[in-house]
């Protein structure tokens, strides 16, 4: 929200020139003993100074909030999201923002309205993408004055690895009793744990709470259906970080496309099996923030 | 809520689109219109042709042609302007220049940026309307051609929004009229500088009316055709009558034989003096642009305006050639001995005559004196002459050759006042009275709506005045010998029926009276106020607001001050918050409602709906239970059942405010 502080104001190339066009109208009209030509001059004058208010006015207490911004892939592009919202009577024209180097589209606000504003800005690093200090601007409405204000978005975009786009890379076998590669099968029971969110309720042990347990879940060992670990340390020694990424990125599509429950682990940090389009989520945001 | 889709970056601004193309050019085409008829013939076509071009470009999407090509019809329009100018710096010379450039720059204006420089020309073409024409029918056309260039900018810089053209129109509008109370106070007190700060190089007034330096057979019935404005004069006590209205301008000493002229250089070397026989009266005149230095006041002036001389024969001589319309205060005495202490050089020249001219009117003027004991009986006589012989007023008279004096004094008898001005002082002089020959004006017509006078070329009038021992210059009016209305009732009362005819053509016609009179007086407070403020108007007006006497740095201070505060009003009124639609009304009753049980002890509870805090405040306060139960079942109809009128809400909010806990 910009209230008296935070607007700038200034001519703009075309208010220079008009103001050259003011002061050869000015001499022109002593000289010539034009009276009308005075009028005419202080007539336009003082437009010009009304028209200083009018672009003000067209960007004071606009409100910016922020929406949620889908993460997306490194090398592809973000797009923020921006609400623009007038809550005053008194519509708003030829709004732009700036943002980097991406200008919106020009933009009218109606009275009593919001609009939304899309920025799409280059991502081409993964990580935590913010747009930075943007620009709200207008020119409205002779376009002799320029005005605008400086906003910082607490806005932020999640910018995943790329990933490897190689044919598909084998995923990591699925082995049972693996101390690497920990399955949860459900054929031979092999003991308690305790419950976690996301266990299946038939498998919480009803009996040891109807002891008065706190819920345990039982575990069990199997071959059928194995959990698969997309491990770090199985990758090869010779990648770097940003390939090991890239390449983990890549088995978390491939994973998260099918029905097994995958896990990912990293140096540091673990992401417990489980299946599904949230899961897949869940680990390329870890991927996404690793290391920083 | 609109969806903005994302976009790319703009760097210039998309190119112009038919709509905006049409907007430039009929803006343009608007201010430049009345330049049509002023400029050479090959102007006006040629721009149009050039904006038809750029609107069919627009129109089929084509492509704009190359800046090249452009080049070689730049050389040749400016080589054309030069032609048919003579130069290219002139008033009509620059303003072709202007119109063709702009027009040329049509054809590379791609861009709303490029699109805006020409509207700034644009504004600078309106100016260059009021070089020809400052009339009020100018001025409003122009505000029209103002209002199209701002509402052409604005659409330039509105954005997207749709149903552009009335909204466009409408803050066009709300911008020239919040700019009128500043233009106002500029136009009152921005300190007034007399121009010219460089050379004028245009007579304005265009072909100029008006009375020239000399006088030859039928200079002033030409005049006489004319209802153009001579000046205009406002008397600070009752006008004199009609009769005594001579208004006096080039006084003419030398005569060739046909032609009077003036004494441009002022061989008399006679001090000017007079005894005035009666009060001073006092007026002030608004000269009409003639492009002439004489300005013109009522017999005998005897102060002079600012910025002009007295002669020794009482013209008011100003410095530079009158080329706006200027307004001096005066003073004149109507009944006066002037110079009686006439200088012999001035007397001798009041005396001269071409030698072998007109010897008929010689012999004339030889028999007069030889009949007569004094100047004054010569005088007498030569006007009985003119009364008792067959003497013609006519505006149509007849050619007079090498001798016109002879001819028209035997011959023709049939004349203008100049004819007769022009006898009688050749007579004079022949016959060894001393005279001269006064031009001007004589009459002039009340405005009644503005108590103006208003002295028409119409009213253009010679006479002659001839020097007499013991009453210096006196005043002689042949004409009034031949034809007294002219001088009681004007012009056309003079005339014989079929020429007055002309004359009534466009004037007495009674019907049209008061519609001339309230245009005449809309015209000459326009002149007074709009076209005439200049540095002495001023100053009056300062002074009215107490700021008598003024300097330079006190106008200024005033400026600055009033400017400030109406741009601080300004600033308020722009400034101010616009308030969100208003609030529901059956919602901020309601709210009033639960502030007044809040003061009473009891606040709603945030999971408390309206009915069950309603049955709580009822149980703990059964004298309001009704008052209560009967609110809340209204707010809950109004809000969330269907119950949904005005009448319903306004009982709630009156419920509201009767409760009283």
């Amino acid at each position: 929200m910009f209230g008296w502080q935070e607007i700038f104001i200034l001519p703009t190339g075309h208010g220079f020139l008009f103001g050259v066009i003011l002061l050869l109208m000015l001499t022109g009209s002593v000289n010539y003993d034009l009276s009308l030509g005075l009028v005419l001059t202080f007539l336009l004058g003082a437009m010009g100074v009304v028209s200083i208010f009018h672009t003000y006015r067209n960007l004071a207490r606009l409100r910016i909030s922020v929406r949620r911004n889908p993460p997306v892939f490194a090398g592809g592009q973000a797009i923020f999201t921006l609400k623009v919202e007038n809550a005053e009577n008194l519509p708003r024209y030829n709004v732009t923002i700036h943002c980097g180097r991406q200008t919106s589209a020009p933009f009218d606000v109606p009275a009593l309205g919001a609009v939304d504003i899309q920025l799409a800005v280059p991502a081409p690093r993964r990580g935590v993408l913010k747009p930075g200090r943007c620009k709200l601007g207008t020119r409205f409405p002779l376009g002799l004055f320029k005005a605008w204000a400086y906003l910082i978005p607490d806005s932020y975009c999640l910018i995943y690895p790329n990933p490897e786009c190689e044919i598909r890379r084998p995923l990591p076998r699925a082995e049972a009793g693996d101390s690497i590669a920990r399955a949860s099968g459900n054929d031979d029971f092999a003991g308690l744990r305790s419950y976690q969110r996301g266990d299946a309720l038939r498998h919480v042990a009803w009996k040891a709470v109807a002891r008065g347990h706190p819920l345990m879940t039982k575990q069990f060992d199997g071959n059928a259906d194995l959990s698969i670990w997309l491990d770090w340390d199985e990758l090869p020694a010779s990648m770097d970080t940003e390939a090991r990424l890239s390449r983990l990125a890549r088995w978390v599509l491939d994973a998260g496309s099918g029905q097994k429950s995958f896990g990912l682990r990293l140096p540091g940090q673990t992401v417990p099996p489980a299946t599904g389009a949230v899961q897949q989520q869940r680990c390329l945001s870890a991927l996404a923030r690793f290391g920083l | 809520m609109a969806r903005i889709q994302p976009a790319t970056a703009i760097a210039a601004g998309p190119a112009l689109s038919l709509p905006d193309v049409s907007w430039l050019l009929v803006s343009l085409a608007l201010v430049a219109a009345p330049h049509a008829l002023r400029l050479p013939l090959w102007i006006a076509p040629l721009a149009a042709a050039l904006a038809f071009w750029r609107w069919h470009i627009a129109h089929r999407g084509l492509a704009l042609p190359r800046k090249l090509a452009l080049v070689p019809l730049v050389v040749a329009v400016t080589a054309s302007v030069y032609l048919s100018h003579g130069d290219l710096l002139g008033r009509d010379a620059g303003v072709s220049l202007l119109v063709m450039m702009l027009a040329l720059k049509l054809l590379e204006t791609t861009r709303p940026r490029d699109a805006m420089l020409m509207l700034l020309f644009g504004y600078f073409l309106v100016i260059t309307n009021f070089l020809y024409s400052e009339s009020v029918s100018t001025a409003l056309y122009m505000l029209l051609g103002v209002v199209a260039i701002t509402a052409t900018m604005i659409n330039f810089h509105h954005g997207p929004s749709p149903a552009a053209l009335r909204n466009t129109l409408r803050i066009a509008l709300l911008l020239v009229a919040q700019a009128a109370p500043l233009m106002l106070v500029l136009f009152i007190l921005f300190p007034r500088v007399q121009g010219p700060l460089w050379g004028v190089q245009y007579d304005k007034s265009g072909g100029s009316t008006g009375l020239s330096d000399t006088m030859a057979p039928g200079s002033m019935s030409q005049l006489s055709l004319s209802r153009a404005t001579a000046f205009r004069a406002k008397f600070e006590t009752a006008p004199p009558a009609q009769y005594a209205l001579y208004w006096r301008g080039p006084v003419l000493w030398d005569f060739d034989g046909r032609t009077w002229s003036g004494n441009a250089r002022q061989e008399s070397v006679a001090d000017r003096s007079y005894v005035a026989k009666s009060v001073p009266l006092r007026y002030a005149v608004t000269l009409e642009p003639h492009g002439k230095t004489s300005m013109l006041a009522l017999d005998l002036p005897i102060e002079r305006p600012r910025d002009s001389k007295l002669t020794p024969d009482f013209q008011i001589i100003a410095s530079a050639p009158v080329t706006t319309r200027m307004r001096y205060e005066m003073a004149s005495v109507l009944d006066y001995h002037a110079n009686v202490d006439a200088s012999d050089d001035e007397l001798r020249r009041a005396l001269r005559l071409p030698d072998n001219s007109n010897p008929r009117a010689r012999a004339l003027a030889k028999t007069l004196r030889s009949d007569s004991d004094s100047d004054r009986d010569i005088v007498d006589a030569a006007l009985a002459l003119f009364r008792q012989q067959p003497f013609f007023y006519t505006l149509s008279p007849p050619l007079l050759g090498a001798q016109a004096v002879d001819e028209f004094l035997f011959d023709k008898r049939r004349g203008f006042c100049e004819h007769y001005a022009s006898s009688f002082t050749f007579l004079m002089r022949a016959a060894g009275v001393p005279a001269r020959v006064v031009t001007g004006y004589q009459g002039g017509e009340i405005n009644p709506l503005d108590d103006y006078m208003v002295v028409r070329q119409a009213d253009a009038h010679a006479w002659a005045e001839v020097w007499l021992l013991d009453r210096g210059w006196v005043r002689i009016d042949p004409t009034a010998a031949v034809a007294p209305s002219r001088v009681e009732q004007g012009v056309t009362a003079a005339l014989p029926a079929e020429e007055a005819f002309v004359l009534a053509n466009f004037s007495e016609q009674n019907w049209l009276r008061p519609a001339r009179l309230t245009w005449d007086a809309a015209a000459n407070s326009w002149n007074q106020w709009v076209l005439g403020y200049d540095p002495s108007r001023q100053l009056q007006v300062l002074s009215n607001i107490g700021l008598r006497g003024a300097s330079w740095r006190t106008m200024a201070v005033v400026l600055i001050v009033v400017v400030s505060i109406i741009v601080l009003a300004m600033a308020a009124m722009l400034l101010r918050q616009h308030r969100a639609a208003p609030r529901d009304p059956v919602v901020s009753a309601y709210r009033t409602f639960c502030a007044k049980l809040a003061k009473g002890g009891f606040s709603r509870q945030p999971a408390e709906g309206p009915r069950d805090f309603a049955a709580r405040v009822a149980e703990a306060k059964p004298e309001h239970a009704a008052a209560i139960a009967a609110i809340s079942r209204l707010y809950i109809d109004l809000r969330y059942g269907v119950l949904a009128e005005r009448a319903a809400a306004e009982r709630l909010a009156r419920l509201v405010k009767q409760l009283k806990i």
